[in-house]
């Protein structure tokens, strides 16, 4: 996927340390999200990790979260995000921030 | 014997840790990232005013980018710039007024201090919990092997998410409406190129913030420069992005793509991209600023300011953590938190907010996001552009042309005008 100012969305992440954690700090019930009429958390989430699927459910990768809480703040399913943060020192780690 | 745990290194927890450790409590500071700052990402703008009485010549040794001797605010059309551009050699100089500075440089940095005054600094660890006897707070539970910490004091510096904060009942699971998404590019550029682009030498930089370039979700951009890449961005109402389906980057690109601001990053290599929210709620939005057993302090708190010409946060931060180290013995033994408020409301940190409170309405209603910005440009263009052979056309008859045309009433104007008078007295 490549974005209009000519970086790559992949490549864009690819500028960002990530030390990923064997545990999702994140869950998602998609059961939940098939109810969900605005699905804001797909345009919203900075790191672009939400993805609506043919059966009009949402499929999520933990792996490079910022941890920036934007996706619960804006979800309006009740239950649908399991939001914690990653185990001790792993998840993003900002050089530049 | 711990007496105080601060959780959560940053600007907040390593000012509250350095407080409380130099009036000989016994700290131990959480932080859950590899080191302090790895979390957390901001604009790019530290102001040190609030370090003076604490850390002597903080000036010195800050790793800084460079010292803000330049300072642009800039309004936006998509095809017109209005910019009111300031600079002063004095804050070249000590005691200087702003730098900007990378979170994982800065944020480790005063946590060293902390550090130095006698606090135990715990990384990698999170705070999953609180610990509780009856109503009061004795301690947090972490994600370590056994490793519940008790103490009589729990300071929470833990962020704009508080998950402290919310445990204990003081802040909402989500509150949106209040919350702006700030999203960041750090753009390598080699320093002359910065140097010549933004007009400025050796450690001098500049800051630049932009009304005008975020497609009407209310919020705005910003440019600043560091030693040898810039820092582009914008911040945007949370709930308005969400509901316009605009995926933030995008806005980051709109930006680039400006007229006025192409030039600046033409050529610069993408070298990290970053995303935090921000508490911007200001002082109505605020809740308690503490529990039995526990402070918040900090971004936790909402203590951020964002009152249009005046965004800042990590000095309110600090200000806020140096109240809640200061008062953390008083805390222990009376068990009584109010001087904590009171210390809190005899500073900036809380008499800012309080005078600045309708500042967050007034910069982020329609009219400042989405017209006035059409308005000033197209009454400046009308101004400057040469009619020949048709006479000047005077600035009232502009002015109005000028609202017509961006669907402002003059009374808006009277009305904006008269808020805008009382909101920034």
């Amino acid at each position: 996927m490549s974005g209009y100012d000519g970086v790559a969305f992949d490549d864009r992440m690819d500028t960002v340390e990530f030390r990923v954690a064997e545990r999702a700090h994140i869950v998602v019930d998609s059961e939940v999200c098939r109810s969900c009429t605005t699905k804001d958390c797909v345009t919203a989430c900075p790191a672009n990790l939400f993805a609506p699927t043919s059966d009009g459910g949402i499929l999520f990768n933990y792996e490079q979260c910022f941890e920036c809480g934007t996706c619960y703040q804006v979800c309006n399913g009740e239950g649908a995000l399991t939001w914690t943060y990653p185990d001790g020192g792993h998840g993003v780690v900002f050089r530049h921030g | 014997m711990t007496d105080v745990v601060v959780v959560g290194a940053g600007p907040a927890g390593s000012a509250a840790a350095l407080m409380a450790a130099r009036d000989g409590l016994d700290v131990v500071l959480l932080e859950r990232g590899p080191f302090p700052g790895s979390k957390n990402a901001y604009g790019g703008v530290v102001y040190g005013r609030v370090l003076d009485d604490v850390l002597p010549g903080w000036w010195d040794e800050v790793p800084m980018q460079r010292w803000v001797t330049r300072r642009s605010t800039m309004v936006l059309t998509e095809t017109q710039a209005l910019t009111v551009d300031f600079r002063s050699a004095d804050w070249g100089a000590p005691p200087y007024n702003g730098c900007t500075t990378f979170r994982a440089d800065f944020d480790s940095w005063l946590a060293g201090k902390a550090v130095e005054a006698g606090a135990q600094l715990v990384t990698s660890t999170v705070a999953t919990g609180l610990l509780r006897e009856g109503d009061r707070i004795v301690g947090v539970r972490t994600d370590r092997p056994d490793g519940d910490l008790r103490a009589p004091l729990v300071i929470a510096a833990d962020g704009v998410n508080s998950f402290l904060a919310k445990e204990a009942g003081l802040l909402p699971r989500t509150q949106a409406k209040h919350l702006t998404l700030g999203v960041k590019e750090v753009l390598s550029l080699p320093k002359e190129v910065i140097d010549e682009r933004f007009g400025v030498r050796g450690e001098e930089g500049v800051d630049v913030e932009v009304l005008g370039c975020t497609r009407g979700i209310p919020g705005g951009g910003f440019v600043y420069t560091n030693r040898d890449s810039l820092s582009v961005g914008v911040v945007v109402s949370l709930e308005h992005l969400a509901a316009a389906k605009v995926r933030p980057e995008d806005l980051v690109a709109d930006l680039k793509a400006h007229p006025a601001v192409a030039p600046w990053v033409e050529g610069a290599q993408l070298k990290e991209y970053a995303a935090h929210l921000i508490p911007e709620g200001g002082y109505d939005a605020m809740t308690p600023l503490s529990a039995p057993g526990m402070l918040v302090t900090g971004d936790a708190a909402g203590l951020c300011l964002a009152a249009g010409i005046w965004l800042e946060g990590v000095n309110f931060a600090m200000g806020s953590g140096l109240a809640a180290g200061r008062c953390a013995r008083q805390v222990i033994e009376t068990g009584d938190a109010r001087g904590y408020r009171k210390d809190l409301e005899s500073g900036f940190v809380l008499q800012d907010h309080k005078r600045l409170r309708r500042a967050p309405d007034l910069v982020l209603s329609e009219r400042v996001q989405q017209r006035y910005p059409g308005l000033v440009a197209d009454l400046v263009q009308g101004l400057f552009t040469v009619t020949n052979p048709e006479s000047k056309p005077g600035a009232l008859r502009l002015l109005r042309g000028a609202a017509k045309k961006n669907g402002v009433k003059l009374r808006h104007l009277v009305a904006d005008g008269l808020a805008g008078g009382r909101t920034f007295r």
